[in-house]
């Protein structure tokens, strides 16, 4: 288990003020799961992992891993291997030596060795591909080695910072599930740094969502994405419309969240009555879905999206309606 | 790596530098202000001498007269500097703009052919523009053979061959700082400037030539700065009757033996050349702003 | 259609032939020296037929072998102490934490860079002499150390910042103490770089004339420095001969270390 507790990170720059890309971060990993830093580009996901790892050493507050404190560990004595984004294979050595480079840093003797670099190889589905250098292989098969790599050792924790986004869609995709699978596989706890909220959704028993040095909300991706407790998660996590109070005859105080995949459109002459009465001001066809752009009466803007089409057109005038039960109150 | 193990990786490039270079520049500040020993060194008493010596002479009642000639040395030094960056900026320029523009391949192949000179004995690239230059010369030679001329010219021993010998050393230095900022130029830019209907002329004058600028400037302090301390150009083109500082430094150390204005000169060129180095990277670093 | 060529902005009407010129200016008053060191005529600029035997004299001259064999000396000595000195220099300014210091040590390393040469052989040989030190030999060694080691830095601190700290991280990550880390990964890593380094340190000590001149005493001469005397006397066949092969190493080596520093992609 990894415990977090109050941890900031400031960096001193040459000419401004600090940079805070940590505020009193608090969180605890579970053992065996598998845990998901998300968010987007400089809320400090990856700052985090890098405190964990070693790389950096907190401006304040305390790392535990497996209950000890490890603000005196260099990386090099931490349980703990990491996945670097460019992979970091060394060019030097091939595939097997890259695979043993742990193992020999830890003094393992040659046939344990030997019985995990070919273990790891297996996992990954890289026999044979053992005396091959780096250079000599595609960008997912670096992937894998950079996995084999880091779990060969058999930390208890393993780091993986943005390890999917040097890959193409369709690899993506199958790597996904294959990290999910080694996961189960080997229990080992893994934290994943990403900014791909799909990607998150997909791959996580438990995410983090970070913004500008703070964790906004920790639960499980189900949980996340239907009670998202601040308006930055409820927009950055799936798609989300942001409704004022008062646009909808409600406490101005508040806003309202409901995803577009909720909300029914229905021409105003039909006579229903829903939450509220609007103009369709766009229509965009998806394929499987057609995406309609209501403007309510009261100004707001909603989308809706639906499966099929509705015989509408723009400018119809429509009425809005969805279940009270798939809608989220928030405090402005 | 700790500080610690940091200072101590860098201690002996620091100390070697330190004692060997930077110590000695220090020294030579000292030796200006003593008095010439005629046996080469210094002695006792200090004085300002060899300052004054730049625009007075001793007469022989030890009075000052005013006498001009190692200023006027130290000035054509300095033009003759100056031309050569100058010349080195306008053969330069279009050299590394052509080098910009081609595959990397023979991005590549250029960009040695560029630097190997760098890498070849001043000495023995100067000592060939005699070959060519002198009264038995090629140049001459192949004048007369195709009777154009009877009795051969004085090719050498001037200004210009002084000049041509200096830019033909620092040309490299000024290409490549020119073409490493040219490279860094999004080609789009040039692209975009077309498109929005400038000529080749005035891409070059808008765009190009203030995004070469950074690097120009560098190329011209790295031209200005060894081609103002010069000792070979001057001393093999020039005959040593033309003498420039280089050589009248290097001749207070053997045949004058007069060491302190010798220093003096040396911590004048020294002053002046890390002047224009400051100036230069504090210019870099406001266009980098 | 028209025979007009589509316009290119990569190529400027005029430029090729211009860039041309310029390295006919760069390389043909090499290329006409050595052709002169093969001219058999005693009179340099009588082409007199294809001949050795310049070279030959000056293979059997003893003055030439001593100042060639002193320069090399010189070359090793400085060669080994600056490029271990620039190593360590790199390693510390591209990895280490220089809280303060780090413009002034930057500077200093560019020093030699920097100050002309002329300034520094005289600055040299005012040390020298008021230390007393007459070693003709030592004391060009520390002087040529001195300005290699900013030569054989500048390939290694580029390596070092090509390949960022990542995967050093890595290697640490995976359980590498620092002296490990540096045994297996660093140097290997930075091994071609080290190469170039001390290939370019060689070169210039070797080339290295004016510094030497004001440096050296009878017993040291080095080959430039004496090559200068031959020079001072006139044009001779065996000038052209000595400075053909000065010419003939200096191209070799650096084409050595171009190609030894681009031997890093491990592919």
């Amino acid at each position: 288990m990894i415990d977090i507790q109050s941890v900031s990170k400031s960096f001193v720059t040459r000419d401004a003020d600090p940079v805070h890309a940590l505020n009193e971060v608090s969180l605890e990993i579970y053992d065996n799961e598998f845990f998901t830093l998300l968010g987007p580009s400089g809320c400090g996901k990856t700052t985090l992992l890098r405190l964990i790892a070693g790389f950096e050493a907190p401006s304040s507050g305390v790392i535990r891993i497996a209950g000890s404190n490890v603000a005196a560990l260099p990386p090099q004595k931490r349980p703990v291997n990491t996945v670097f984004q460019s992979y970091a294979l060394f060019p030097h050595m091939s595939v097997a030596e890259n695979i043993a480079f742990g193992l020999e840093m830890q003094n393992a003797p040659k046939s344990l060795i030997d019985e995990r670099v070919r273990e790891a190889l297996e996992m990954v589905r890289l026999e044979g591909f053992a005396t091959r250098r780096p250079a000599q292989l595609s960008g997912g098969q670096q992937q894998r080695v950079a996995v084999a790599r880091a779990l060969a050792p058999k930390p208890s924790v393993l780091l993986l910072d943005e390890p999917l986004s040097a890959l193409d869609l369709k690899l993506r995709k199958g790597m996904q599930s294959e990290l999910k699978r080694l996961q189960r596989e080997t229990g080992i706890t893994f934290v994943l740094v990403t900014h791909d909220q799909e990607e998150a959704l997909a791959m996580s028993d438990r995410i983090a969502v970070m913004r500008s040095g703070d964790v906004l909300q920790v639960g499980t991706p189900r949980d996340i994405y239907d009670n998202p407790q601040d308006r930055f998660v409820a927009d950055f996590i799936g798609e989300s419309n942001l409704l004022p109070g008062a646009a909808l005859g409600r406490d101005p105080a508040k806003t309202i969240v409901v995803r577009p995949e909720h909300i029914v459109v229905s021409p105003a002459s039909d006579g229903a009555r829903g939450h509220a009465r609007g103009a369709v001001s766009a229509i965009t066809f998806l394929g499987s879905d057609t995406l309609y752009e209501v403007v309510l009466e009261e100004g707001a803007r909603l989308h809706s999206r639906s499966r099929g089409g509705a015989a509408l057109a723009t400018g119809d005038m429509v009425v809005v309606d969805w279940a009270r039960d798939v809608e989220r109150e928030l405090a402005n | 790596m700790g500080p610690n193990r940091t200072y101590l990786l860098i201690a002996p490039a620091m100390l070697v530098i330190g004692i060997f270079m930077v110590l000695p520049l220090f020294l030579a500040v000292a030796y200006s202000f003593m008095t010439a020993n005629p046996y080469g060194g210094v002695t006792a008493p200090a004085t300002f001498d060899a300052y004054l010596q730049f625009l007075y002479q001793r007469d022989f009642d030890d009075g000052l007269v005013f006498s001009p000639s190692y200023a006027l040395i130290i000035l054509r030094s300095i033009y003759l500097a100056i031309a050569t960056t100058a010349i080195c900026l306008v053969l330069g320029l279009p050299v590394a703009w052509y080098i910009v523009c081609q595959t990397p391949e023979r991005r590549r192949i250029l960009l040695f052919a560029v630097t190997l000179p760098f890498w070849i004995n001043t000495l023995i690239r100067t000592y060939c523009w005699i070959l060519i230059l002198r009264d038995e010369g090629l140049a001459n030679g192949a004048l007369r053979h195709a009777g154009i001329i009877s009795d051969p010219l004085p090719l050498l021993y001037n200004d210009g061959s002084i000049l041509l010998g200096l830019v033909y050393t620092f040309l490299p230095f000024m290409v490549l700082p020119i073409y490493s900022t040219l490279e860094r130029i999004d080609p789009r830019l040039i692209e975009a400037a077309h498109d929005l209907y400038a000529s080749r002329a005035a891409v070059f004058r808008r765009i190009v030539w203030p995004l070469a600028r950074p690097g120009a400037l560098a190329g011209a302090t790295l031209v200005f700065a060894p081609a103002l301390g010069s000792f070979l150009a001057p001393d093999l083109l020039g005959g040593g009757k033309k003498l420039l500082i280089g050589s009248l430094i290097q001749m207070q150390f053997t045949s004058s033996r007069n060491w302190p204005f010798g220093a003096a000169l040396s911590t004048v060129v020294t002053v002046v050349v890390l002047t224009v180095f400051v100036i230069r990277s504090r210019k870099a670093q406001e266009e980098r702003r | 259609m028209t025979g007009a060529k589509p316009f290119d902005w990569r190529h400027t009407p005029g430029l090729s032939a211009y860039t041309a010129l310029i390295f006919v200016f760069f390389y043909a008053p090499l290329l006409i020296l050595v052709i002169y060191a093969f001219n058999s005529s005693r009179l340099v600029t009588v082409w007199a037929g294809f001949s050795f035997k310049w070279f030959v004299a000056v293979a059997n001259n003893n003055s030439i072998r001593d100042a060639a064999f002193n320069s090399v000396i010189i070359a090793i000595v400085a060669t080994i102490a600056s490029t271990a000195i620039a190593t360590a220099g790199a390693l510390a300014l591209e990895r280490g934490r220089l809280r303060f210091g780090r413009s002034a040590a930057t500077a200093l390393i560019a020093m030699p860079l920097v100050v002309p040469e002329i300034v520094v052989a005289i600055t040299t040989l005012i040390f020298f002499s008021g230390l007393g030190m007459h070693h003709g030999l030592i004391n060009l060694m520390i002087a040529h150390t001195v300005f290699c080691i900013p030569f054989a830095l500048l390939p290694i601190q580029a390596r070092l910042r090509d390949m960022g700290g990542t995967l050093e991280e890595a290697g640490r990550d995976l359980y590498a103490d620092e002296w490990r880390l540096f045994r297996r990964v660093t140097l290997p890593l930075l091994l071609p770089a080290i190469s170039a380094g001390a290939i370019m340190a060689f070169v210039v000590s070797l080339d290295d004339f004016l510094i030497s001149m004001m440096v050296s005493s009878a017993g040291s001469t080095t080959l430039p420095v004496y090559i200068y005397g031959m020079m001072r006397l006139g044009v001779t066949p065996e000038v052209n001969a000595i400075s053909t092969i000065l010419l003939a190493v200096s191209i070799v080596f650096v084409a050595a270390a171009l190609l030894v520093g681009r031997r890093n992609r491990f592919a």
